[in-house]
């Protein structure tokens, strides 16, 4: 049996002599005796380290591990640089709580002060946060910071991905929030539904860039379109598009959210991950969990800290706009290594790289019967509807150790590119479905 | 201070390359490309891991020291969960694969599941919820949800006693309800009286930690869960104390509805220097139909997700929850047992006492008796005679290496330090700790100077924390 225990016998005894009682049961006099569990709990014995890794091992060989992945939906393989995998496991990192005590915390309270900046960089904002639970959580919780007394209606359209759509539904589901969704046209968003959805009570739309189905918005014009009836704009970016796409500020956005496994996370069967929030400098004391800042110590040495703490559930309690405690700060950790690592040229490259490869396997993919679903500009994921139904594809594709795009209905396809594809792996997919096609 | 990682970029620096593109270069329109360049930093390789190295020497997790941190159980982190959770077949598998891809990462699932109601008395769980708060707020709005679908609509209040962790009020508030607070007895347990009179047919739930923040099981539980019920309420259990009576007691025998696990406390995964962690929500049969989506089945011995889910509250995130920190705490399960997970409670609740005997003549603790995994001291006494805080002696313990007790909390408690040891600590590391509190607690007599001062051996002394509120840096000021 495994132990993480240390106490020899005979030191248990001299403590329980030292606290004066008999026995270890002892210490448990509070619980009442019908409480107490008159049976050991019915799970096996513990067991050795290596029969432990056994069976682990035993569980992680029954998953098949793909070898190219041709599907995103809120969760990409992208290459994570060793330099990413083996720092961020440095156990001080790994092992350290909450930087409460600064003076001792100060490696960790850095990370995510770069952290913060990276992602400052990226999306054009004056101050992020350090991470929420993932990104549809990120978008729920930018959702509350858009809210007053007069406006409460939440503009969503249709091309979310679907996971954020109902996590912002069942995180808003008690509040006074309505939430109202925008038609798509061609798969992206319909100025004029949203022009008649507009009104005095809109608090925000949520625009997710590319959307659900990899197209780009025109993020600006919609700013526009909402800035002018008074509403806010809440942009959701996968952060490694913004190395190459007009950032979410420039775009007009005022609360920039998303998900950042992109950037060295691993698909890990969806986490962990990385929700990201930043916004501008109005805004700042209605974003959720923690924030680094920097500060000086009493010799007047740049220090870093947990700050404007005053908005949080420790201070707050009921009057908190969120509840969030603990968050994803390792993840961002690595993201923040992860973008240190690709430097501005790399991450632009990944942007780039994913995006001709999918455009690569589009031209491809329409060259043998499958047609483009929608016709606006996409970034590296993209719709294809027939020849073949998705189970066909997904099927053909499989078997030769191929993860195919995800079915949408009986013939839709959602494909994504990265740059861990190559032309040979997209030639090879082309190949596999003209055999079935033939 | 080290530099900052974008103050050491040059430009030109390059740490990673790529393969060559080998298909056309895509050509987007110049409106939708980004206007001002990405400041991200340009480093070599050698001077990224050296930054990095520098910052970890700068950073202080279990593996460096003892971690007294009450309510947070700093226990060790197990290697072999890490290495467990790096394999390949959990960390290169894609969420939306198809699902006879994934039968064992649904096994795992399942396993982790059933062995957290067998050790919670619970029926069933889902895994989704990303922390302890997160937990919280899934469990109150499946409250929330199973009141509404029994047409008890006015239910509008939820009760919190005034020792809970501040997520408590705050998630009941996002659930949207009503806090109402509870006081404390005079034996740190919920005091009765003042639950009766707030019962009423008003009342949605009470929030309850057990053992408390003050590191007490309440031993009125039984009547407590007993008088929410005959009311109509149902009982939510905080799990951050589970450590203290794992193969002991269990929530659901005392009579809870609703419970979220902390593993990122109790089932030894690691903290990440502030997430990510993971608070599986735990519910009693009649609430089962509102777990968020992703509930598992088994069919003909394959597993797969439920799909008809009418009365699900919904999704708490994308996905299925912290995987990775999951695969973790079922490493811990299985390598310690239905014994070794008894056994951990155990020593865990011996260390408190230990260390709660060594240092209450000084320190005094508020309620009498034993202890269960962890106990709150007040510095009141201290404060008042010497002038040295709560605070003070946290800022102390940091020139000895030692990670401060969680400070100021419960606020009931003045001047308090919370003290947990957990099960996975020596003797020895005990004792030299008490000695460093005691001895900190005469020199805050002899010469409470030395104290305010502290800490001086850290690479940082105190930090203004005023000055980061009232002028905000939140990032790199590139100007």
């Amino acid at each position: 049996m495994a132990s993480y225990t240390v106490n020899t016998l005979a030191q248990q005894q001299a403590m329980l002599e030292k606290i004066g009682a008999e026995s270890l049961d002892s210490l448990f006099t509070a619980v009442p005796d019908s409480l107490k569990l008159q049976r050991p709990l019915n799970l096996p014995l513990g067991k050795s380290e290596f029969a432990v890794a056994k069976k682990m091992k035993e569980l992680a060989s029954l998953n098949e591990v793909f070898s190219v992945i041709l599907r995103g939906a809120g969760s990409e393989k992208h290459y994570i640089p060793s330099v990413v995998r083996q720092l961020s496991g440095r156990e001080e990192f790994v092992t350290a709580y909450t930087p409460y005590q600064s003076e001792l915390s100060q490696g960790i309270l850095q990370t995510i002060f770069e952290f913060q900046t990276g992602i400052c960089e990226l999306t054009g904002m004056d101050a992020s946060n350090a991470s929420v639970y993932d990104g549809a959580s990120a978008v729920a919780e930018a959702v509350n910071m858009t809210i007053d007394r007069k406006r409460t209606v939440v503009l969503l359209p249709d091309n979310l991905h679907p996971h954020t759509l109902t996590t912002v539904k069942t995180y808003t589901h008690w509040s006074n929030i309505e939430l109202k969704t925008i038609k798509t046209l061609n798969g992206r968003i319909d100025v004029a539904s949203l022009k008649e959805a507009l009104s005095e009570t809109s608090a925000c739309l949520v625009i997710q860039n590319p959307n659900f189905y990899g197209l780009i918005e025109n993020v600006s014009e919609l700013s526009a379109v909402v800035h002018a009836a008074g509403a806010k704009v809440i942009v959701s970016s996968n952060p490694m598009t913004l190395g190459v796409l007009k950032s979410p500020r420039e775009a007009g956005a005022d609360i920039a959210v998303g998900e950042a496994q992109p950037l060295g996370m691993s698909m890990a069967f969806g986490g962990p991950y990385l929700g990201y929030m930043a916004t501008v400098t109005e805004l700042v004391r209605r974003l959720p969990g923690r924030i680094v800042g920097q500060s000086l110590d009493l010799d007047g040495k740049r220090a870093f800290t947990l700050t404007l703490q005053a908005r949080e559930q420790h201070i707050r309690r009921e009057k908190a706009s969120s509840s969030i405690c603990s968050n994803q700060a390792h993840c961002a950790l690595i993201a923040g290594m992860y973008l240190a690592a690709m430097g501005p040229v790399g991450l632009r490259e990944v942007a780039i790289q994913s995006s001709s490869k999918a455009h690569y396997l589009a031209e491809q993919l329409a060259s043998i019967g499958f047609k483009l679903r929608y016709d606006g500009p996409f970034f590296h994921e993209f719709v294809t509807d027939g020849p073949l139904t998705s189970v066909t594809v997904e099927n053909a594709l499989h078997k030769r150790g191929i993860l195919s795009g995800l079915p949408l209905g009986k013939n839709g396809m959602l494909w994504c590119c990265t740059e861990t594809v190559s032309k040979h792996d997209i030639d090879r997919t082309i190949l596999i479905l003209k055999e079935v096609l033939a | 201070m080290s530099e900052l990682i974008y103050e050491k970029s040059r430009p030109g620096r390059i740490t990673v390359t790529l393969d060559e593109l080998d298909v056309k270069q895509v050509d987007f329109s110049e409106d939708l490309l980004r206007q001002t360049p990405l400041r991200l930093p340009q480093i070599a390789e050698i001077d990224l891991v050296r930054h990095y190295i520098e910052l970890s020497r700068n950073a202080f997790g279990v593996d460096n020291g003892f971690y007294p941190l009450g309510s947070c159980t700093m226990k060790y982190n197990p290697r072999l969960n890490e290495e467990c959770a790096a394999l390949e077949g959990f960390t290169q598998i894609h969420p939306l694969q198809p699902i006879s891809t994934v039968q064992g990462a649904l096994r795992a699932m399942e396993l982790l599941s059933e062995s957290l109601c067998e050790i919670t008395g619970m029926n069933a769980f889902t895994l989704q919820p990303s922390a302890g708060a997160h937990g919280e707020f899934t469990g109150m709005l499946m409250i929330h949800a199973y009141h509404a679908h029994r047409n008890d609509l006015k239910r509008t209040k939820v009760i919190v006693p005034d020792s809970a962790h501040g997520t408590n009020p705050a998630s009941a508030a996002m659930a949207g309800y009503q806090v109402i607070s509870v006081a404390s007895n005079s034996e740190g347990g919920v005091d009765l009286d003042a639950l009766k009179e707030l019962l009423n047919d008003e009342v949605a739930a009470l929030m309850l930690t057990n053992p408390n923040t003050l590191g007490l099981f309440d031993p009125n539980i039984e009547e407590i869960s007993r008088l929410v019920h005959a009311a109509g309420g149902l009982v939510y259990y905080d799990g951050a104390n589970l450590n203290a009576i794992m193969g002991i007691a269990r929530p659901g025998d005392m009579g809870f509805d609703v419970v979220h696990l902390n593993l990122h406390k109790t089932f030894s995964t690691p903290h990440g220097g502030g997430g990510p962690g993971s608070g599986p929500v735990g519910c009693k049969s009649s609430l089962i139909s509102y777990l968020p989506q992703g509930s598992l089945i088994k069919h003909n011995g394959e597993f797969s997700f439920v799909t008809n889910t009418p009365e699900s509250i919904g999704r708490m995130r994308s996905f299925y929850g912290n995987f990775l920190t999951n695969i973790r705490a079922l490493t811990y399960i299985l390598s310690l047992g239905s014994d070794g997970l008894k056994d951990t409670s155990l020593q865990a609740v011996l260390n408190a006492n230990y260390m709660m005997a060594g240092l209450a003549d000084l320190y005094p603790v508020s309620y009498p008796g034993p202890c269960m995994h962890e106990f709150v001291v007040s510095l009141q006494k201290l404060k008042d005679e010497t002038g040295v805080s709560a605070k003070d002696i946290s800022k102390a313990l940091l020139d000895f290496g030692i990670h401060p007790p969680t400070m100021y909390f419960p606020s009931i408690v003045h001047e308090a330090l919370m003290i947990e040891p957990t099960e996975t600590e020596s003797k020895e590391t005990l004792d030299h700790a008490i000695n460093v509190l005691r001895e900190l607690h005469a020199l805050a007599y002899r010469n409470p100077e030395e104290i305010l001062n502290a800490p001086t051996t850290t690479p940082i002394r105190r930090v203004d924390d005023v000055l980061a509120a009232r002028h905000p840096i939140l990032k790199y000021n590139f100007e």
